[in-house]
């Protein structure tokens, strides 16, 4: 699958709740980033969890986040970021 | 009270551990020597690997330079042997603070860094890290200045992350050696940082 975003794009955790295995950490749904590499394509661990074989291989990007984005009531220096792991079929543009 | 001694009922993992074990031994899928063989070498794996390539980058601009490029790559130049594991290195500046979690499980480069310390795998840690990581940082010991940006990774899927501390000053002209001794497992998870004795 080819990627879709590009470094330094603006994208949106999507907000879903699908069951299973899925390694898209709650806290993070919803929020805007910044892409902030392409780490390269593996197979989908939602897929894997089922025991099927993943493919095609997902995009998977860092994404960094401002802090105060993720937690309004965040307490820190406002350049504090947090950057996650996303494949690409949790990313939409922003 | 009955005197069992030193017995101890197995716990939900460690019964899981055993009957998974002895089906794959049983199955010949595995043998109980390999089984033990990879406990040794798991054993084996200290964060003094993870030391040597801190070290490493320290006393050689160029290797630093390609280990921030591909970490993968650059430690196994250095003949460490990796795995799977794709390590991402993040580097340590007057500005940016890094530190390592993973919300999701205890995810952690176990090829250069070794076996991870409890409190790695705690729900405390891994819950806080990304909420408040100056207050956790805090209880470890480290302040960091505001004027620094905390840059918290949260290692969710497939890469593993090795933070690059800082070299503390007056460690100018020190051999690889004596580098690597000054840098601890904590520091490189992001938890501590490096001092000159």
């Amino acid at each position: 699958m080819a990627p879709r975003f590009k470094t330094g794009e603006k994208v949106r955790v999507m907000k879903a709740y699908p069951l299973g295995h899925v390694r898209t950490p709650f806290y993070i749904r919803g929020c805007v980033g910044e892409i902030e590499r392409l780490c390269g394509s593996f197979p989908n661990p939602e897929e894997l969890a089922q025991m099927r074989d993943g493919l095609p291989a997902q995009p998977l990007y860092r994404v960094r986040f401002q802090q105060k984005e993720v937690w309004p009531d965040y307490r820190g220096s406002p350049s504090d970021v947090l950057e996650v792991e996303i494949f690409q079929h949790w990313l939409e543009k922003a | 009270m009955t005197d069992r001694g030193k017995y101890q009922p197995l716990s939900y993992f460690q019964l899981m551990e055993v009957t998974l074990r002895e089906l794959l031994v049983e199955k010949g899928i595995l043998t109980g020597e390999q089984v033990k063989a990879e406990v040794a070498a798991m054993r084996a794996r200290t964060p003094e690997r993870g030391a040597r390539v801190v070290a490493k980058a320290w006393a050689d601009a160029d290797f630093k330079r390609r280990l921030l490029e591909n970490g993968t790559t650059a430690c196994e130049g250095l003949g460490l042997e990796l795995g799977t594991l794709k390590l991402v290195v993040v580097e340590n500046t007057p500005q940016v603070h890094n530190a390592i979690v993973c919300t999701l499980c205890s995810c952690y480069p176990r090829m250069l860094l070794g076996i991870p310390p409890d409190w790695y795998k705690s729900r405390n840690y891994r819950s806080r890290m990304v909420r408040e990581p100056r207050v956790v940082l805090q209880e470890f010991g480290l302040k960091i200045s505001l004027e620094t940006a905390i840059r918290v990774h949260d290692s969710t899927a497939d890469m593993r992350y090795m933070v690059l501390p800082m070299r503390p000053a007056g460690t100018e002209g020190w051999s690889e050696e004596r580098l690597a001794a000054l840098v601890n497992r904590d520091s490189m998870i992001g938890v501590a940082i490096p001092s000159p004795g």
